[in-house]
Parts: structure tokens; C-alpha cells; sequence
């Protein structure tokens, strides 16, 4: 297959960034979209220009690192898949494809398509935690009795991999489907409605001091999020943050 | 607990008072849709009486001012919350295929707010400001009770083709604001629950189609007859 791909080039944050036109063949359609890129590094490099900088670690889509904004989308076309289980054969031979990093004030550009999504990690800092000593005479987690509905909801927000692609195809650059994952994940658990309260106060004020946007309810973070997290997710969390501040002193 | 920032503030804050107002502004779509009605049937005794209740009963005055600050809040909030997500992205994508995942009328709902909030300014002007500061000729009914002829000064601007023709767009513009709101007021709130999101959905559908539509027959009628 050939493909035509209009690729972001920005040297540095400081750099302004442009569009560059490059041409790959001898691309399978069993390739993946990061294995695509690599074929084209590997041809830049043959030319002496600098390759393409990308996210990437993996390859497997559990860990959240690929990113890209691919024809107009997080992590192109697909749906449930990060980019490095989007396949070439998604595409056709001769297509034009355009390939953008994530764009968000909170999301910098370190260098072409690799931008800091650290902003997420600050947000985990705040609140996206359990603090119980995890040493000494732990009680047995079966002892500990679970609904199942709520156990389920819990990993299903748990799956979250922090991949960044709600706030990338947000048109607001919003971090809600992410924030509330993460305060979801806790909520729905004894261990973690100890400190319920707290969490969704801290990590709700840390999302608006990174500087993301705010939820339009548009509903396109979920469609676009590799791991299918809902906006129910969204609503548990304004319900939670609106009861906790009208009732805190 | 400290840093809690209460009910105003912070991001979660501003969609609260957007959906709370929001609602309120729906409910009085209702009420100033109920009201209007006669216009339909050509009944200036009920118009009239209308309009004279609504601009004389002293609890709609009440609700009247809170009606005011709740259209003025919905705006400014809406203009902050708008300048917010725009300074958000401040570099945008050269490709953004908004359309694979969401609809329109939620990727605009700043358009149509704007396009809503010039119809009201008109709107207010040609009715509300006449009807309060400007003039109204009278009008004694049966019982030689003596109203403001609001009846007259609102058939005679609907027979400009222009003026009804706007609100028609106007109410398109509104439908589609409602589309989207309805609906997403209840997220906002949190008020979400597999049973009842469903049926919450379909009726912000109906109601951002019918209110809408009905209001819109109301110039139409008075225009084509």
C-alpha cells in the first residue's frame, strides 16, 4: 500500500510547527499505524531528516502511550482501539492521511507528534489514590463484601489507561471523562468512599488549575476513548463534587 | 476540608448554574407558550388578560426578576465558560472531524445561545419594552375593563412578512439550542440513572421540537391569515 501523509513537524514548545508532505510504500495492510511510522522514519533517516518523534511503548493498547490525532480523530478512525491497534487495512491504498498530536493548552508539545500529558499524573496526585497502610494485618479482600453491579462499574472505570484522547477530541480540551474515571473508580469501592469527599474536591480543583475546558456533555470523549469508558462516569462525578460542596464546611 | 471553593468558581460550579437556569428557562417556555396560545384562536379578550395578569400579579413580578437574572446568568456564564474552552486549544487542529462523534447542535450550543440571545433582545424590544415603557393604545373589554391593546400591536407585527419569517429561524435556532440542553442539564446536575436517562432524553427531544414548533405556528397563522 501508499500513502500520503501530512504529518505535524514542531522542533521544540517554543517552535511555531508546520505541516510536512511525505510519501511511504511498501506498506502491508497488516502493519500497524506505529509500524507504518516506523517504515517512514526509517526511510527519513535513509534521507538524512530527522524522524518522526512519537509516543509510543507497548504496542499492545493498554498502556496509554501511543497518541496522535489521525484524519481528525484521537487515535483515527477505530473505535475501542489506540493507535497502535489501528490497522493500515482501516485505510485505502492512495488515501491521504493527516497525522496531528493531541492539542490542549494543559497537553504541551514536547517535539512533533509527543506531547506532556504529566498534567494527568498531577491530577492522580491530588486525590486518585486510596491511603491505607498496606503493610502488617491486612483483612482478606473477600471479606470485604461488594456488589457486583458496583464492583463491575469500578473496574469498568479502572480501565482508563490515561491515554488522553477524551481531552484530544473534546472540542473544549476537557479533562471530565478522565477526572471522573479516576474519581469513579474509588467511589463505587468501600476502601475508597473513606475518602470520597476529599478526593473529588482535590482532583476536580486540580483539572481546572491545568487549564482543560469544560464539559459540553457532547458525548465525543466516549466514543473516541479506546477503552469505552462512559459518561455516566461524568454525571457520578457531578453528582459526588455537588453534594460534597454543599454540604462541606 | 479547605479547598472546597463551594458553588461558585469552579469549572463543575459554572455547569451547575448553566443546567439550574437553563431548566428555569424551560419552565417558563411553557408558561410563556401557554399564554401566548390565543393568539391561535384570534381571542383578544384572553390575550389581553393575559398579558394585563402577567405584568400586574405580584407574584409573577417576583418571578419575573428572577426570570431576568436567570437569562442574564445563563448568558454571562455561558460567555465565560465558552471563553474558557476556547483559550483551552489555543492552537487548533488542522483536521477536526467534530461530525464522527458528536452532533452538531452539541458542538455549537454557543452559536445557537448567541443567535437565541439576539432573537430575546429583539424580541423584548418590540413586546416587553412596548408593553412596560412604550406605547400601547387601550383596549375595554365586555365588562368595561380597561387593558393595554397588546393583542393589536402583536398581529399588526406579524404581518410583516420579515419580522415572522425571523421568528420562525429564531425558534429553529432554539429547537436546536434544546436538542442538545435539554438533556444535558440533567447530566450536568448529575442526575443520571439507566431507568430514567432514557426517557429524559426522549423528552428533551419532544419538547425541543414541539415548544419550539408551536411557537413558530404563532407568527405563521398571524402572517398567512
Amino acid at each position: 500500500m501508499k500513502f500520503t501523509l501530512n504529518v505535524w513537524r514542531q522542533n521544540g514548545p517554543q517552535d511555531k510547527g508546520r505541516m510536512e508532505t511525505y510519501q511511504v510504500d511498501q506498506v502491508s495492510d497488516d502493519m500497524s499505524f506505529l509500524e507504518m511510522i516506523d517504515v517512514l522514519n526509517e526511510q527519513l533517516i535513509h534521507q538524512n531528516i530527522d524522524p518522526v518523534v512519537f509516543d509510543h511503548d507497548c504496542r499492545e493498547g493498554i498502556c496509554g502511550m501511543c497518541s496522535m490525532f489521525i484524519n481528525g480523530e484521537a487515535h483515527g478512525p477505530g473505535r475501542g482501539v489506540t493507535t497502535c491497534q489501528l490497522h493500515m487495512r482501516e485505510f485505502s491504498d492512495g488515501d491521504t492521511i493527516t497525522i496531528e498530536p493531541f492539542r490542549a493548552k494543559a497537553f504541551p508539545i514536547i517535539k512533533d507528534l509527543m506531547v506532556d500529558r504529566s498534567a494527568f499524573d498531577r491530577i492522580i496526585q491530588a486525590g486518585g489514590f486510596v491511603s491505607v497502610n498496606t503493610s502488617g494485618n491486612l483483612p482478606d479482600a473477600n471479606a470485604t463484601r461488594i456488589e457486583k453491579s458496583h464492583a463491575d462499574a469500578a473496574f469498568d472505570a479502572a480501565t482508563c489507561i490515561g491515554c488522553g484522547a477524551c481531552v484530544a477530541t473534546c472540542k473544549n480540551a476537557s479533562a471530565m471523562l478522565f477526572t471522573s474515571a479516576k474519581v469513579s473508580q474509588f467511589a463505587l469501592l468501600p476502601q475508597g468512599q473513606v475518602e470520597a469527599s476529599e478526593r473529588v474536591l482535590h482532583m476536580v480543583n486540580q483539572m481546572d488549575l491545568e487549564g482543560f475546558g469544560n464539559c459540553t456533555n457532547t458525548g465525543a470523549c466516549e466514543v473516541e476513548c479506546p477503552k469505552g469508558i462512559s459518561i455516566e462516569n461524568i454525571a457520578r462525578m457531578n453528582r459526588e463534587y455537588l453534594s460534597v460542596s454543599l454540604t462541606t464546611k | 476540608m479547605s479547598t472546597s471553593r463551594g458553588l461558585f468558581g469552579t469549572s463543575l460550579a459554572r455547569k451547575y448554574w448553566m443546567a439550574l437556569t437553563g431548566l428555569f428557562l424551560c419552565s417558563f417556555l411553557v408558561v410563556h407558550l401557554l399564554g401566548n396560545l390565543p393568539l391561535l384562536t384570534g381571542n383578544q379578550e384572553a390575550f389581553n388578560a393575559y398579558a394585563h395578569f402577567m405584568t400586574t400579579f405580584p407574584l409573577i413580578k417576583a418571578v419575573s426578576y428572577l426570570l431576568y437574572a436567570s437569562i442574564l446568568l445563563h448568558s454571562i456564564d455561558g460567555l465565560v465558560l465558552a471563553r474558557q474552552n476556547m483559550a483551552a486549544r489555543p492552537a487548533g487542529y488542522v483536521k477536526y472531524n467534530g461530525a464522527a462523534n458528536a452532533n452538531w447542535s452539541s458542538r455549537n450550543m454557543a452559536l445557537l445561545g448567541t443567535i437565541t440571545l439576539l432573537f430575546l433582545i429583539i424580541h423584548l424590544k418590540s413586546f416587553w419594552f412596548e408593553m412596560h415603557f412604550g406605547f400601547v393604545p387601550n383596549w375595554t373589554d365586555a365588562e368595561g375593563n380597561l387593558y393595554k391593546d397588546l393583542y393589536t400591536i402583536t398581529v399588526a407585527a406579524f404581518q410583516q412578512t420579515w419580522y415572522a419569517l425571523f421568528y420562525v429561524v429564531a425558534m429553529l435556532g432554539l429547537g436546536l439550542h434544546l436538542w442538545h440542553g435539554f438533556a444535558s442539564a440533567f447530566q450536568t446536575m448529575g442526575w443520571s440513572h439507566p431507568r430514567y436517562t432514557p426517557m429524559i432524553k426522549a423528552l428533551g427531544y419532544g419538547f425541543a421540537i414541539m415548544v419550539p414548533l408551536l411557537f413558530a405556528s404563532i407568527p405563521l397563522y398571524i402572517l398567512l391569515t
